[in-house]
């Protein structure tokens, strides 16, 4: 009995050994050679695994950054500068610093202001709605309110308000890792410069239509007056297709559109009321100041005129 | 029950055709097959959709204001697949404005207010069955494009493209689709019922544009008094032949009715022309019939309005570009109890969002459903239980492409054929937890097609 137990273990004993022996020459031979950088860039990155850099994954993103030797292309959003500046390091390469991006919502039509026409009733997702029909309500741009964007959330930076039926963004936990905006079938979220002390404006609507049919559907719909287009100063504001866009690299941060517009649908983040009111304020003068030179002009043009009548008559 | 239902399959087999593969038993419910085709009176506006077909939207020839006779051309055919759009009532041309058409999304219509009933004058409005194809084939099919012909069954695909087969194939049989297999829905039965012989003569017309010999009218066989009637008037027809078929569902699919009457597949991703096939559906063959011994554009169609609380279900002829609650009103208005209004059958058909909705030349039936039966049932996990794969009549795996389509995953799901989904909706239909197959499979669909365009 005993000399069975024996030979079982030594038996065990050579066949391990054996392979251990063989294993270890294999491993060897056929030795995987992988830059060492692209496990030190990997650990550096947060791990989440998101895509928002495009790569399907961190590991492959540290392997793209290291095989690429260059960074004007690949970003982690995720990481941001502190993250992509330690890449640099470990690549010996300077990287240039880019502005942080926060996903914002492109839509106002709440429960309040924007009615229900019909009740759909499919598959609870918002990408099937937007495949069989315009949606709920009458705008046919809207938000669909059926939170695919925050399912699709891995920061846990989004949630559905139940008062006005619309995703909200929580602007602290957003990587601006694009998940939210690939998602949305009706481009409702869209990654938006954070700013300056983190102040950002933008209107929130996307409705093409005409101002009238627009308004009829949703009570803050942009209806295309193109007043906020008139005031700013920066050529930041375009009107296309019935609806004011901002564009954000021209925009500065004045926020002397914001009190233009007749539905409040001019969002800002992180501005004091003061700020607003005061740019405001500055707005009205320098109208009025435009105006009186304008009447002035105007007066000063007429008498011209007249006197031009007298000399001709006498 | 199962064991029930497949004696009763078994017991039918042996007297009639039918598909081979999958296919469902809903309860036919076709309630208005017994009430004549009433022409509905004119209404006092009609709007019309530039795009009523498959293929490129018409471009608008009227301008506000304009005077337009009935069967006057209003937008003409952009490029081969696409088709003529006729008004189909004599007035002023009103706003040309995007309105929300059947399909559940706003497109460009043309708006007409009617004025008396003023026809343009080429058109023969006589009752009188003109027997006597003067064309030869190639003007058959210039003219069944000039009157903006589009198949009636549903999908309207513009029939003249159906009538070109691409050089170096060769059709040896014409199919008539008189199946419809869609519950409720019973404008072709009507149809087939009032205008046998409008029918054959449309029949012979296509033979003829097609240059084939064999033509056989499929027919289901919960409509026994349009088989013997077209058995009957067809005693002395040697190359046309009628084809009782078992009741089954989606039977009227194109695919499923070459197979169940001649026994061949069609490839995937394929036509039937690649089988030597075309079909045509048997309301299509009617608007033929006067497309080309009329010249009667398509101005208008049966539309079956139905459903269990409605007052008279009825079948009428209605104008193209008549609003849908202009029909309800004509059945008795709408029901209280009503839960969902359905453009087209139960099975296929889509809740339309807005009763100003105009009919357009594919819409088949009007359906209101009441409450009760409305609305989804709460959905379950996936049990596995393969009922959606016994019922796919296309051979699919229906639970593996809803989960690839909720993935996202394309390619996959293209691998696995998706695109060869007819969108039957009998995997839906028989699911045990009420999963939204089809709705997934559809977004996996339309996900590819976008990929394609970029």
């Amino acid at each position: 009995m005993n000399q069975v137990i024996l030979y079982t273990i030594i038996t065990l004993t050579a066949i391990g050994i054996v392979a251990a022996v063989v294993i270890y020459f294999v491993s060897k031979k056929f030795a995987v050679q992988e830059d060492d950088r692209i496990g030190r860039v990997e650990a550096i990155l947060p791990s989440t695994n998101c895509g928002g850099c495009g790569q399907p994954g961190c590991h492959a993103f540290a392997k793209a950054v290291v095989d690429a030797g260059d960074l004007s292309v690949l970003h982690c959003p995720v990481g941001g500068n502190a993250v992509m500046k330690q890449v640099g390091e470990i690549l010996g390469i300077k990287v240039v610093e880019r502005d942080p991006y926060v996903a914002v919502v492109r839509c106002s039509g709440s429960f309040e202001y924007r009615k229900k026409t019909n009740v759909y009733d499919g598959a609870g997702s918002c990408k099937i709605a937007a495949a069989l029909y315009s949606g709920d309500t009458g705008c046919a741009y809207g938000c669909l309110g059926m939170a695919d964007c925050v399912d699709v959330c891995d920061f846990e930076a989004m949630y559905m308000d139940e008062k006005t039926g619309l995703p909200v963004v929580i602007e602290d936990k957003c990587t601006a890792c694009n998940a939210c905006v690939k998602e949305c079938p009706k481009n409702i979220l869209e990654l938006w410069p954070k700013g300056k002390k983190d102040q950002r404006v933008y209107i929130a609507c996307l409705n093409e239509e005409k101002g009238s049919t627009a308004r009829k559907d949703c009570a803050v719909a942009c209806s295309g007056c193109s007043k906020c287009f008139e005031a700013c100063r920066y050529d930041a504001i375009t009107m296309n297709n019935n609806l004011a866009v901002i564009d954000p690299d021209k925009c500065k941060l004045c926020m002397e559109c914001v009190d233009t517009c007749d539905v409040h649908n001019i969002i800002t983040a992180n501005v004091t009321p003061e700020k607003i009111q005061a740019a405001n304020e500055q707005r009205l003068k320098r109208e009025d100041r435009a105006r009186k030179k304008k009447e002035e002009e105007k007066i000063a043009s007429q008498a011209e005129n007249q006197k031009g009548n007298e000399t001709s008559q006498a | 029950m199962l064991r029930k239902r497949k004696t009763k399959k078994a017991m039918k087999l042996h007297k009639h055709k039918t598909f081979k593969l999958g296919g469902v038993h809903p309860d036919d419910q076709k309630i208005s097959s017994g009430v004549a085709i009433i022409a509905l009176p004119l209404p006092k506006v009609v709007t019309i959709p530039i795009a009523q077909h498959i293929g490129a939207p018409a471009k608008i020839v009227v301008q506000r204001g304009d005077m337009v006779k009935v069967g006057q051309i209003i937008a003409t055919h952009e490029g081969f697949v696409s088709s003529n759009i006729h008004t189909s009532v004599s007035g002023r041309v009103g706003v040309i404005e995007e309105v929300m058409d059947s399909s559940g999304f706003k497109h460009t219509a043309i708006s007409i207010r009617v004025k008396g009933d003023d026809w343009d004058e080429s058109i023969d409005r006589s009752e009188t069955l003109v027997e006597e194809i003067k064309l030869e084939p190639k003007e058959i099919v210039t003219c069944i494009m000039n009157g903006g012909v589009v198949g009636m069954g549903g999908a309207a695909f513009p029939s003249h493209v159906k009538l070109s087969v691409p050089e170096g194939k060769h059709v040896d049989y014409l199919l008539i689709n008189g199946v419809e297999c869609e519950p409720y829905l019973t404008a072709d039965h009507r149809i087939m019922l009032e205008k046998p012989k409008e029918i054959i003569v449309g029949i012979k017309i296509l033979m003829k544009a097609l240059g084939v010999q064999h033509a056989i009218i499929g027919i289901e066989d919960n409509k026994q008094d349009a088989i013997e009637l077209f058995e009957r008037l067809l005693q002395k027809e040697s190359s046309i032949t009628v084809e009782a078929l078992e009741v089954q569902y989606p039977q009227g699919g194109e695919k499923q009715l070459i197979q169940a009457l001649l026994n061949r597949e069609v490839p995937s991703g394929g036509l039937p022309s690649d089988v030597g096939v075309i079909v045509h559906n048997v309301g299509t063959t009617y608007a033929i019939y006067q497309a080309v011994q009329k010249n009667k554009p398509l101005i208008e169609r049966v539309v079956t309005v139905t459903g269990k609380s409605i007052k008279q279900p009825s079948n009428f002829l209605v104008r193209i570009g008549t609003s849908v609650i202009d029909l309800l009103i004509a059945v008795g208005g709408v029901p209280e109890d009503t839960g969902k209004i359905v453009s087209g059958g139960p099975m296929m058909g889509k809740a339309i969002a807005d009763l100003d909705v105009p009919v357009a030349k594919g819409t088949s039936g009007i359906l209101v459903i009441p409450k009760d039966e409305a609305s989804r049932a709460e959905i379950y996990n996936c049990l596995h239980c393969g009922k959606c794969i016994e019922a796919c009549p296309m051979g699919l795996e229906p639970y593996h492409l809803l989960l690839m389509a909720k993935k996202g995953n394309s390619k996959r799901a293209k691998e696995e054929h998706i695109l060869d989904c007819i969108e039957c909706g009998s995997c839906s239909f028989v699911c045990p937890s009420n999963r939204p197959i089809l709705d997934y499979i559809r977004l996996g669909k339309t996900q590819i097609r976008k990929e394609k365009k970029v």
